[in-house]
């Protein structure tokens, strides 16, 4: 074995991270680490990388054991990260990017012609030719992706660990990422693959380990288990019936609509389009990035003001021009990059859920904070939000358990209109399904929601209504019966449209 | 309250120390007497004295506690000094001139404010503007001279005292209370906090982010101007050139030996008071022990320095490294010798 963890246990106050956890990675092998949000995988690869120092457990590397103090430590081992967020400087160039630190010299100088031939024949290795000379963060977050594994192979050479690399890419980028992994499997690295997306584990992993609550549950070669046994692995519990409900609020048909927005648009931002409302309805938005998915959540929440259309209810016209005002007219916006728009990191769980409701009171209106402790007790046992303390601040939670916070912080106002950009993004299956079933249960009471969303699976088990979004535009409408997988993908590819999908 | 303690622990022990260093060189500095009409003391000099830097500090706290920072306390001081002199001897009376100043003060704050939150130019720069322009603005108002007076009532600001306890000493110690109550009580100091962690996710959110900071800013002018008047008060004049004259610096590195980040967010306007007092301490014990005055400026230095490095909380980690270090040679002393 290339790499062996024997009984590793981590321990941070209050939480058990890992528990005696065992992992082998041979030479030559992609291995599939998989897990709901607060399994333990962030802590298990930062236990290798050296960020974390284990509690107790050894790991052999080639047989000797090794106890990295630091990344860099981890590095000259043999143990190289690339991250979801790149871990890179995207105001130096490529070149300095995959010399930083080994530059070449001359006379004591930077020898800028031997950086830029050794990055070119680096990236040349993985069938990459690029201007090495700009500026990094002016590629692709694929080509940067790229660029961070050229440079962790070459430092490190014999673990690869990917935590999460396809989690922004397209579906052409991934298929270069893919193609470029397996060669350097081939080439003898051993490589760890972290990963939300199920078909890209069994599309390339070759064995796969599966971590609940700090524990190990199984390790298997890949081709021998199939979807639904590996998911209720992950779960621990045996999947419930994925298949789409028959939503009951197609009943608002009939009713006039709660909501109407008429010709709203932006020049060179989306086209004017309708939107009408129902009580209770789920509308997905589906599309490509870049569509104007997300340009429609935003003029109807007034983050970017509309140049033309306008809104009204039954008792007349509605003024959205900012946020504020769509938050006074009923509306609630999670935005898509939760990290960036959503949670305040250093404030606490209770303090991120209340922010609304109390930016809404006026700061002359404190929440008092039996009040602010009771909401936040209330939605942290509703939405299943775990953490060891409503007090602890919000930026230490999971991904998935951060969203359910921003969702609290609207369900705390009672909207009758809320925009979910991409809620489900980057979380594990387990919060996945939790967040749909918790769509389901708002709708019930009346609350209308605007799902955008890359997963078709998700909005054809959600939606009563999908509207599609092409080249800034709204082309098609799909409702009922109608919604399917397929017949989105259609009406997304519509002639003129690219060739890939980033939604299949 | 137990909470706000715990928080300002490291400042008061460092106070603590302060104090101590002070009273090794110069053994009188804690005592107090009565004089018939005030307390008299090196310590009652300290809590008057601190006041310009302690007012400033109150101010800057939350404009740091939104991310940003103004360089323009001390000028707008020096302006608020002006028009209270000014004032006081066209005849606008006592509330006039002191109206007028604390005016002053929120205008300089608006401007800045609606520097920072409107125009979107990064703080340090727009504040800059005022601190470089301001004492220009200043100096048209004392038309270029040290503008004196002699108003009994506006002196009493500077050197007057109730109860024994210089006036002050009693302004800053009651603007510090009556403004933490007013962001703890309210939800202001959550929004002001929210704003600087994340100016964008607080704005989605419904957090009148623009306003907030403006507000933030015009707070800072008003506490500036406070600490003009007294400080205009306290020498009967207006001096357009050194009234205030690098006193932001004194107020930021008050805000930082507070406890408090420069990168926004969580504040504690008591870590700041305390923060205040330290560098009087520091400066009136530097006087009160002897040494050449040439020495002042590089004494103070290197004991900021020393207060700085200890609270740094990479030292607290290796700290607590060391620690456990300890213990566990010590754990393993134990298991060998039987």
């Amino acid at each position: 074995m290339l790499l062996s963890i024997r009984s590793l246990s981590k321990e941070f106050p209050g939480t058990k991270a890992l528990q005696g956890v065992d992992f082998d990675l041979a030479a030559g092998e992609v291995h599939a680490l998989l897990g709901e949000n607060g399994a333990g995988k962030s802590t298990l690869i930062k236990c290798l990388t050296g960020a974390y120092r284990r509690d107790a457990g050894e790991i052999l590397l080639d047989g000797a054991p090794i106890d990295p103090a630091s990344t860099a430590e981890a590095q000259a081992l043999g143990i190289g990260t690339v991250y979801q967020e790149v871990n890179l400087l995207p105001n130096l160039t490529v070149a300095q990017n995959l010399t930083f630190g080994r530059e070449p010299r001359r006379f004591g100088m930077v020898d800028r012609k031997a950086q830029s031939a050794k990055a070119r024949e680096l990236l040349a290795q993985y069938g990459i030719d690029i201007d090495v000379e700009r500026d990094l963060g002016a590629y692709s977050v694929a080509i940067r992706q790229i660029v961070a594994i050229a440079r962790a192979v070459e430092i490190s050479g014999k673990v690869l660990i990917l935590d999460e690399p396809t989690a922004s890419l397209d579906a052409a980028e991934v298929k270069m990422l893919f193609s470029i992994v397996r060669k350097l499997r081939e080439q003898g690295l051993g490589i760890i693959f972290v990963s939300h997306f199920l078909d890209q584990v069994f599309e390339l992993s070759d064995r796969l380990t599966v971590l609940r609550n700090g524990r190990k549950i199984v390790t298997e070669r890949t081709r021998d288990i199939d979807r639904l046994r590996l998911i209720s692995y992950m779960l621990g519990r045996e999947l419930e019936e994925t298949a789409r409900e028959q939503r009951t609020a197609s009943n608002s048909k009939d009713q006039k609509p709660m909501l109407r927005f008429e010709q709203l648009g932006c020049k060179g931002v989306i086209e004017p389009f309708n939107l009408e409302v129902g009580k209770g309805e789920v509308i997905g938005l589906a599309g490509l990035l870049g569509s104007g998915r997300t340009e429609t959540a935003e003029l109807i929440f007034g983050v970017r003001s509309a140049s033309t259309g306008a809104a009204e209810d039954d008792t007349g016209k509605i003024s959205h021009g900012n946020p504020r005002e769509a938050i006074a007219a009923g509306f609630g916006f999670t935005p898509e990059d939760r990290k960036v728009d959503g949670i305040v990191a250093e404030l606490s769980v209770r303090e991120n859920i209340i922010l609304a409701l109390q930016a809404r009171r006026g700061w002359a209106a404190p929440l008092s904070r039996a009040e602010q402790e009771r909401l936040a007790e209330h939605y942290i046992r509703l939405l299943d939000i775990r953490t060891s303390s409503a007090d602890k601040p919000v930026g230490e939670l999971s991904g998935g358990n951060q969203q359910k916070v921003v969702l609290a912080r609207w369900l705390a106002m009672n909207p009758r209109f809320l925009i979910l950009d991409e809620p489900t993004r980057g979380i594990d299956v387990g919060a996945h399904a939790e967040i749909l079933r918790l769509i389901n249960e708002i709708t019930r009471e009346g609350m209308a929601v605007l799902l955008i969303s890359s997963e078709l699976d998700e909005l054809v088990a959600a939606c009563d209504r999908v509207i599609v979004v092409r080249d800034r535009r709204h082309v098609a409408q799909l409702s009922g019966e109608r919604i399917t997988s397929e017949a989105i993908v259609h009406a997304i590819a519509q002639p003129g449209a690219a060739s890939h999908t980033e939604a299949a | 309250m137990g909470q706000t303690f715990r928080r300002i622990t490291p400042q008061l022990v460092t106070l603590a120390l302060v104090v101590l260093l002070v009273t090794v060189f110069f053994p009188n500095f804690l005592a107090v007497s009565f004089d018939g009409t005030r307390f008299v003391g090196p310590v009652v000099d300290v809590l008057k004295r601190s006041a310009p830097v302690a007012l400033l500090g109150v101010g800057m706290t939350l404009v740091i506690a939104t991310r940003g920072i103004d360089l323009s306390v001390g000028t707008v001081m020096a302006i608020s000094g002006a028009v209270a002199a000014w004032a006081i001897t066209s005849g606008y009376g006592l509330v006039g001139a002191v109206g007028l100043a604390i005016g002053a003060g929120l205008l300089a704050g608006l401007w800045n404010g609606c520097l920072v939150a409107i125009v979107g130019i990064q703080p340090i720069v727009a504040t800059l503007i005022l601190m470089t322009s301001g004492r220009g603005i200043a100096q048209l108002i004392t038309e270029g001279r040290i503008l004196t007076f002699s108003d009994p009532n506006l002196a009493f600001a500077g050197s007057g005292s109730v109860l024994g306890v210089p006036f002050p000493t009693i302004l800053w110690i009651a603007t510090a209370v009556v403004v933490a109550l007013l962001m703890r009580r309210t939800a202001l100091g959550m929004l002001i906090e929210a704003t600087g962690i994340n100016r964008a996710a607080s704005a989605l959110a419904g957090v009148n982010a623009t306003v907030l900071l403006i507000a933030v800013y015009m707070a800072s002018g008003f506490c500036a101007s406070l600490a003009g008047i007294v400080a205009t008060a306290d020498i009967r004049g207006a001096d357009a050139n050194n009234a205030g004259l690098w006193l932001e610096l004194d107020a930021i590195l008050a805000v930082v030996i507070g406890g408090n980040s420069l990168l926004g967010g969580r504040f504690s306007i008591a870590g700041t008071m305390i923060g205040a007092l330290i560098i009087q301490t520091i400066n009136t014990g530097i006087m009160l022990s002897g040494f050449p005055s040439e020495y002042n400026l590089v004494i103070k230095a290197v004991l900021v320095l020393i207060i700085l490095v200890l609270q740094s909380p990479n030292l607290a980690a290796d700290w607590l490294f060391l620690k456990s270090m300890l213990k566990a040679r010590r754990a393993n002393v134990r298991s060998e010798t039987p």
